[in-house]
């Protein structure tokens, strides 16, 4: 039971942007996706969620090939939480976490009683309940993001891809963010984040993947994998190395 | 109370409101008394005991306008809610993708033809839903960019080329007969509906308005951008062709019954979401009573304002512009 890809190429209609990449995601385990800007780590998120057709390769979901799900099928088993932005609409939290139950109702039900318990318990999950009638538009960046992860969770699935969690928070709430992310995978949850701070996949992740030129550099236990040569190598500049009396590493840039 | 009940309540109690009054306003006014004889008469079928005056202008002159204005208003602010969340903007209209033009082109080409009443309301019609065909397939063809930035921008160059046509006609027109005919039809009015006139208009708009009405809850994830309704389960493609068939669907048919109304798509959804909030599932039923309400209001104004009829489409305008102009100052909207 996993997301898994091999020798995947993908990109848009006329132009490939990645090639060759393997990975493998199971349930309960985090797997971190490191790379420069520009070098095709959120066209591989959407094409790992089926939301842009692989252009080859094999791609499947628990052994099935992705591209033979439909879309409510794949909304089952794969959640997506986007970079956050702010929606045009000033809906509620509990009315943009509602939206998480869209592949569990049919297409013309109102939202049921136990749809509404969802919301609040995931709410709840994420120490958020207290927000619930506050308008989506008028929350802080980081409970913002903290509220699509409950979003996402309410479509119940068994993976979480989540685009650059941590790109617009403060120093706080990444910690708070990157710690419920860990949660979901002890509780069972397979979970796949982008992300530009090596320190988070090293600190968060169980495995990385480093993609330049849309291709995998390399692969592997995070802790393994995660070197000042490894990182010089992918983002093509120095890498300083701080190492703590008990042995923790952590990087620093330039 | 629920704020939904309390909003639904509030507007219901509108609609009355301008119910009554249309009946009670104008040469032949019409108590709410004499209303509650003319149904009781029709229950127990004895004579009600009123001129035939009165109740020839309550079944077959005030009836017959109230309830066109009533569908019509209804129509255009449910339109109104779907393209607004359709296109996450608040600040679209029903006629975003053409349809008004085209259904004004349309009607123009009608009144040059010659081609009477029922000829004009049916070309207006089909013209509003060709309009809408061509841009979406446009829309379709250009393939590049977000697919919903597309369809609006070709709606505004199939819209403007749409209104040059429109012009072209205008000068083509005779300006005894026939021009004064259009500019009438493009100012909009509700003057001289019949019941006849109500059929063509109560079809479309019940079975456009059911259709939005049932598809309503998906309508927040619909204001989503593309990729994220596709990633919570949402077909987004086929859905967003149900939605703008259905809006154009009642958007034409009130623009072939009454001409072109502008603003009351834009503003009644605006005036409903201070009621019950931006979730389009409790928001479009409670826009619909208070499109139809508004509408109705607006017409006994323009039957009444003035000595002459006002045409609609000035008074919506009128009320519109200074609403439209506060939203710009207030609304955090854009294309996002």
């Amino acid at each position: 039971m996993s997301l898994s890809a091999s020798a995947l190429a993908y990109g848009y209609r006329e132009r490939e942007i990645g090639r060759d990449i393997a990975l493998d995601l199971a349930g309960g385990q985090v797997l971190a996706l490191l790379g420069p800007n520009g070098h095709g780590k959120t066209t591989l998120l959407k094409t790992l969620l089926g939301l842009l057709p692989a252009k080859s390769g094999a791609l499947t979901l628990d052994g099935r090939p992705l591209a033979a799900l439909s879309v409510g099928e794949r909304a089952h088993a794969l959640a997506y939480v986007p970079q956050v932005h702010v929606g045009t609409f000033a809906f509620s939290v509990s009315e943009v976490v509602l939206m998480g139950r869209t592949a569990r109702s049919s297409l013309f039900a109102a939202p049921s009683a136990h749809d509404r318990d969802m919301v609040s318990a995931m709410l709840q999950r994420l120490g958020i309940a207290h927000l619930a009638e506050r308008p989506y538009t008028e929350i802080s960046g980081g409970e913002r993001q903290l509220v699509m992860i409950a979003r996402a969770l309410a479509q119940e699935p068994r993976y979480v891809i989540l685009d650059e969690p941590t790109a617009s928070l403060d120093f706080g709430n990444q910690g708070k963010v990157m710690s419920q992310i860990r949660r979901l995978a002890g509780e069972g949850l397979g979970v796949l984040f982008t992300t530009h701070d090596p320190n988070q996949a090293l600190r968060y992740a169980d495995r990385a993947l480093l993609l330049r030129d849309g291709r995998a550099l390399a692969s592997g236990a995070a802790a393994e994998l995660l070197t000042p040569e490894q990182l010089a190598a992918l983002y093509g500049s120095v890498i300083e190395t701080i190492r703590g009396e008990d042995g923790k590493l952590a990087f620093l840039p330039g | 109370m629920t704020s939904s009940l309390r909003g639904n309540l509030i507007a219901l109690l509108l609609l009355a409101l301008a119910v009554l009054a249309a009946f009670a306003l104008g040469r032949y006014p019409v108590t709410p008394g004499d209303l509650g004889r003319l149904v009781w008469s029709l229950v127990t079928s004895e004579p009600s005991g009123l001129p035939a005056q009165i109740e020839t202008v309550v079944w077959n002159i005030r009836g017959p306008r109230i309830v066109a204005a009533i569908l019509c208003g209804a129509a255009l602010a449910i339109a109104g809610c779907a393209f607004q969340g359709l296109f996450r903007n608040p600040l679209v209209s029903p006629d975003i993708l053409g349809a008004s033009s085209g259904a004004a082109l349309g009607a123009v080409i009608g009144i040059y033809l010659s081609l009477g009443l029922f000829g004009i309301q049916l070309a207006a019609f089909v013209g509003g839903l060709v309009a809408v065909g061509a841009v979406y397939a446009v829309g379709r063809a250009v393939r590049r960019g977000d697919p919903v930035l597309v369809l609006v921008l070709t709606g505004v160059v199939v819209g403007s080329l749409l209104g040059a046509g429109i012009g072209l006609v205008k000068y083509w027109a005779d300006p005894y007969n026939q021009l004064p005919a259009m500019t009438f039809w493009l100012l909009g009015s509700l003057a001289g509906t019949a019941k006849p006139d109500l059929i063509p208009l109560l079809g479309p708009v019940l079975i456009g308005a059911a259709i939005l009405l049932a598809l309503r809850w998906r309508m927040n994830v619909m204001s989503l951008p593309e990729e994220e309704a596709r990633a919570l389960g949402l077909a987004t493609g086929p859905l967003r062709i149900a939605i703008i068939a259905a809006a154009t669907l009642v958007t034409a048919a009130s623009v072939a019954a009454a001409g072109i109304i502008g603003w009351v798509g834009l503003v009644v959804p605006h005036l409903a979401r201070f009621l019950v909030g931006p979730d389009f599932g409790r928001l479009m039923p409670t826009a619909a009573l208070l499109g139809g309400g508004y509408l109705l209001a607006i017409d006994t104004l323009a039957r009444t304002a003035a000595p002459v009829e006002t045409p609609l489409g000035i008074l919506t305008a009128v009320i519109g512009t200074p609403f439209f102009i506060w939203l710009l100052a207030s609304a955090r909207g854009g294309w996002s």
